[in-house]
């Protein structure tokens, strides 16, 4: 299939390519752009790990055709952390082991981010409904909401809740 | 210069502690940053692009594979088949009965029989349809029944019956415990199959040099080295010429502790294009080959006297092994074996059977082989409690071991943290209060609480290639810049083996976890290890690190006492500094190393791990050795559930949880395995199970296939406790898989206490608590 011209903003570039009509922003972005830290781990729409932001909004980005987002803001994960610092939903997810193994990590570090930006302070509700179409695998998903309640506290400019206090050897 | 590592003053030193605290992964932040390479990141610009021909039959012979026609395909570089490889694999040595690609027979629908490596995907695709195959179609079997029918077609010619392997053993005297029981309860129990589910889909990069005859595989696996010993059968090359590496690997829960196709196809494409070969499997197809948990069939018979004394048990059970051994024979064992172990038990009569049908191979999933057993068991138990009008709690307290001990199977116990467990969800969950005065969940629900135990080895005491070497090795280096590598074989997947690593080294030198780094694995740089599964790598890893950290630690005291012109004996470790005597100004760590390094240069500091004797298992059967371990973890918990009589839809709101895991070593990482174990256990509880339409595996996606989403998933309220296993390093046991086989007769227990019906299959769907009410509303009948 012929190859069109496209233009977006990739993490805060301007970004201009060539994309078949049929292909994915998922396929786009990793086996074109090498840009590897969207994951993918269904064969489309199953599992949230390829969710990125388009215009601060959360996207599969396996049910994206890159025609799609022409003129456009895309953000992945690997714009998140900035000036060497993670940001606070990374900094959340790997101080509080939102992550383990990392396969649906980006996804969920996206989708995250999508909430956030728009409600600082959300319910536990909220971060499971904001969640919901995103698996893992390792957590229990319990770890996952501490760690979106930590970067909620930080960018709330608070003090987030440390670890408990580790109980004096026992026996 | 960092200050952080380097304090100024010999004053402001003190050795860090790094084991028994929350400490984030070590390889966090490039799982958090999109940086870490995972095998299907690996890209190369020439790599070729793979796909493979799986069988549509569910059993047939293999006539004629023609594939002249894709071979001739522009685009096509190499095309492998049954016929580039006659070497089987397999995890046994008594039992390797697979052909990466089939040869002669395929035995499921999903099984590779052809190849194809092109300039792209779409090209291998295309160059797939090209290839014709005739067969003669056999008669196939989906369920044990059909399988060990006398008239079946055997799938392997050596298994009589399609039992890949029948265990009966009987230790006590079973029938006279019947008779001494005041009350026997004789049961049936279904477990559904389950799929380990794991995010990242298989994947592998071969590349092989022709020049020299050498072969490179990245691939996504939990077992570096049999991967490696796989390649080297399969190939037939010899393994000094194999390097295989491990990249950073999402999950496995048992779906790759044995080497799978996936890398072996991509290694003989490789070899036989010449190059390089990316072979990316989709979700659909690693479902459809899953090695994922057996379907059960249980009958299990039980006798208890009046004070809850558990008398005997007689335990029956055929697993759908699917179409080759994998680890069948070890999951059969365990299902028996692991019967014990956790409460005293004098008289106990197993039988097991292992049955090859035409389904994908079953395999290891989480909580190997005790999973299913655990939820007959633990059911069993709450129906004779019921019966005989005791508290379940305190069923389980009249039935405890004492540690140290031997079971009656000869399995070796030196830490019981189980009466500790059960303390603390017993009060912190208000078991009583809340068992007699129930909160109202709203009309038309009802609650319910239920109890279970569970427990899990620490590794196998005897791996399954046994070849004399220690169990396992760590090397640690240490050169002039003052960075200590941890070189491991073992595999980092996920649950924070690397972690470990890192903090049992940093801890022993009271260094900054900083200070060092780890590879985990390269074949070429780290010591064998046989990998990540049967909760191996806290208990025996741990100990080889340990071993190798207190080792680097005697050369840097050796060597700080020259500095310091004390004796050895005399030299206080303080991290950043040595010193021997308060007032001593001390000598920097920098300068200790270099004086270690004096005449010797870069220091490799090894460390080993041998399991005793004693750890090895019994021989009181066949099989007997599989349960031995060095030491066993326990778990209760309490599930809190509400179940709609509307809809039959159950709501897990809480569970509570504690874990004798013998010391927790990293309370997060610790934390996170026993929440996702007792997760994992709800889904194969509520909600998961595989499916079939003729053979074909049909709940082949995440949709279909149901793990459960952060919408369905309870606050799960987690305590650990640390019975200090004479043995574990600082005490240490596993923490991965113990909690999971709990949870399912839990639940199961609390849906009894809700509603008064007794589910004795999983998954319990919510059609299944809708069919059961209805008909006990009708007949007034209950479970």
């Amino acid at each position: 299939m012929a190859k069109k011209l496209v233009s977006f903003t990739l993490n805060g570039r301007a970004h201009d390519g060539a994309a078949a009509d049929n292909t994915l922003l998922l396929d786009y972005l990793r086996e074109g752009l090498g840009l590897t830290g969207t994951k993918t781990a269904c064969d489309g729409g199953e599992c949230g790990a390829c969710t990125v932001l388009v215009n601060g909004e959360p996207r599969l980005s396996c049910l994206t055709l890159v025609g799609q987002v022409a003129g456009k803001d895309v953000e992945t994960i690997e714009s998140q952390a900035k000036g060497g610092k993670l940001s606070p939903v990374q900094e959340g997810f790997h101080l509080k082991l939102g992550a383990q193994c990392g396969g649906c990590t980006p996804g969920y570090i996206m989708a995250a981010e999508g909430l956030l930006r728009g409600n600082q302070s959300p319910t536990v509700g909220e971060i499971r409904s904001a969640m919901g179409a995103n698996i893992c695998r390792c957590t229990g998903y319990v770890k996952i909401i501490d760690a979106v309640q930590h970067a909620a506290a930080v960018m709330r400019g608070e003090e987030p809740a440390d670890y408990p206090d580790v109980p004096a050897a026992q026996g | 210069m960092n200050e952080q590592v380097k304090p100024i003053d010999v004053a402001d030193a003190k050795a860090v502690k790094s084991v028994g605290e929350y400490v984030p992964m070590v390889d966090g932040p490039e799982k958090v940053s999109g940086r870490a390479k995972y095998a299907a990141d690996i890209m190369e610009a020439d790599a070729l692009e793979a796909a493979i021909l799986r069988s549509p039959w569910a059993h047939a012979e293999l006539i004629e594979v023609d594939t002249s026609e894709a071979e001739a395909m522009p685009g096509v570089r190499a095309v492998a088949t049954g016929a580039d490889t006659d070497e089987t694999h397999g995890v046994l040595p008594i039992a390797r009965t697979e052909h990466p690609l089939a040869r002669e027979r395929v035995r499921y629908k999903g099984e590779p029989i052809a190849a194809v490596a092109a300039d792209d995907l779409a090209t291998a695709k295309a160059a797939l349809k090209k290839i014709k195959i005739k067969v003669k179609e056999l008669p196939a079997y989906f369920t044990c029944r059909d399988a060990k029918k006398e008239d079946a077609v055997r799938l392997h010619e050596h298994k009589e019956g399609n039992l890949e392997r029948d265990v009966f053993f009987e230790l006590g005297d079973v029938d006279q415990s019947f008779k001494d029981a005041d009350a026997v309860i004789e049961e049936t129990f279904h477990a559904s199959e389950t799929c380990q589910a794991q995010m990242e889909m298989h994947s592998a990069l071969v590349e092989y040099d022709p020049l020299r005859d050498r072969l490179t595989c990245w691939c996504s696996t939990q077992v570096p080295y049999y991967v490696h010993l796989m390649l080297s059968k399969v190939l037939k090359m010899d393994q000094g010429k194999i390097r295989v590496v491990k990249p950073f690997v999402a999950g496995g829960f048992g779906c790759r502790t044995e080497a799978l196709n996936v890398e072996m196809i991509a290694a003989l494409l490789a070899r036989k294009a010449g190059g390089r070969v990316r072979l990316l499997v989709t979700r659909e197809e690693t479902f459809i080959t899953h090695r994922g948990r057996p379907e059960t069939d249980i009958r299990i018979k039980m006798g208890m006297k009046k004070d809850g004394t558990i008398t005997g048990i007689e335990f029956e059970n055929d697993q759908r092994g699917g179409a080759h051994s994998g680890y069948g024979i070890v999951t059969i064992l365990y299902a028996g074996s692991m019967l014990y172990a956790i409460y005293d038990l004098q008289n106990v009569k197993y039988i097991g059977r292992r049955v090859l049908t035409n389904t994908p191979p079953c395999g290891a999933f989480r909580g190997h082989g005790t999973v299913n057993t655990r939820f007959a068991f633990e059911s069993t138990l709450d129906m004779l409690a019921e019966q005989l009008g005791l508290d379940p709690i305190e069923v389980r307290r009249k039935n405890f071991l004492e540690a140290p001990t031997f079971t009656q199977n000869d399995l070796m116990v030196n830490s019981y943290g189980l009466p500790e467990c059960i303390d603390w969800v017993e009060q912190a969950s208000g078991w009583h209060e809340k068992r007699k005065n129930k909160p109202d969940p709203g009309p038309g629900k009802k609650k319910g609480y239920g109890f279970a135990c569970s427990h899990y080895i620490s590794g196998a005491s005897k791996p399954v290639n046994w070849t004399g070497e220690p169990h396992a090795t760590v090397n640690l280096k240490l050169d002039w810049d003052g960075a200590i590598t941890v070189l491991t074989g073992a595999a980092e997947i996920g649950q924070g083996s690397s972690t470990l690593c890192a903090q049992i080294t940093a801890d022993v030198l009271g260094l900054p976890i900083e200070r060092v780094r780890v590879i985990s694995a390269d074949s070429q740089i780290t010591p064998k290890d046989n990998g990540s599964y049967s909760s191996r790598v806290t208990f025996y890893v741990g100990n080889a690190t340990l071993n190798a950290a207190t080792n680097l630690r005697h050369m840097l005291v050796e060597a700080a006492a020259t500095l310091l012109e004390a004796n050895p004996e005399d030299v206080e470790v303080l991290g950043e500094f040595y010193r021997a005597g308060s007032q001593d100004k001390g000598v920097p760590y920098q300068e200790v190393v270099m004086e270690a390094l004096k005449d010797t240069g870069t220091i490799t500091a090894k460390g080993i791990y041998n399991t005793i004797p004693e750890s090895w298992g019994g021989k009181k059967y066949r099989g007997a050795a599989i349960g031995g371990t060095m030491g066993f973890s326990y778990a209760a918990q309490v599930v809190e559930v509400t179940v709609d009589e509307t809809t039959g839809q159950v709501d897990v709101d809480n569970v509570w949880v504690a874990h004798d895991c013998g010391k927790a070593l990293n309370r997060l990482t610790v934390e996170g395995q026993i929440e996702g174990s007792v997760w994992m256990g709800m889904g194969q509880a509520l909600s998961e199970e595989t499916s079939y339409y003729n053979g074909l595996m049909v709940a082949n996606n995440l949709l279909d296939y149901r793990v459960p989403t952060i919408q369905d998933s309870p606050p799960i309220h987690t305590h650990i406790v640390e019975s200090n296993d004479p043995h574990g390093p600082y005490g240490a046991k596993e923490a991965g898989e113990g909690s999971m086989s709990g949870f399912i007769p839990a639940v199961a227990n609390a849906i009894h206490d809700a509603v008064g019906l007794r589910f004795k299959d999983t998954p319990i769907t919510p059609d299944k608590v809708f069919r059961a009410m209805e008909k006990a509303a009708r007949f007034g009948k209950k479970g």
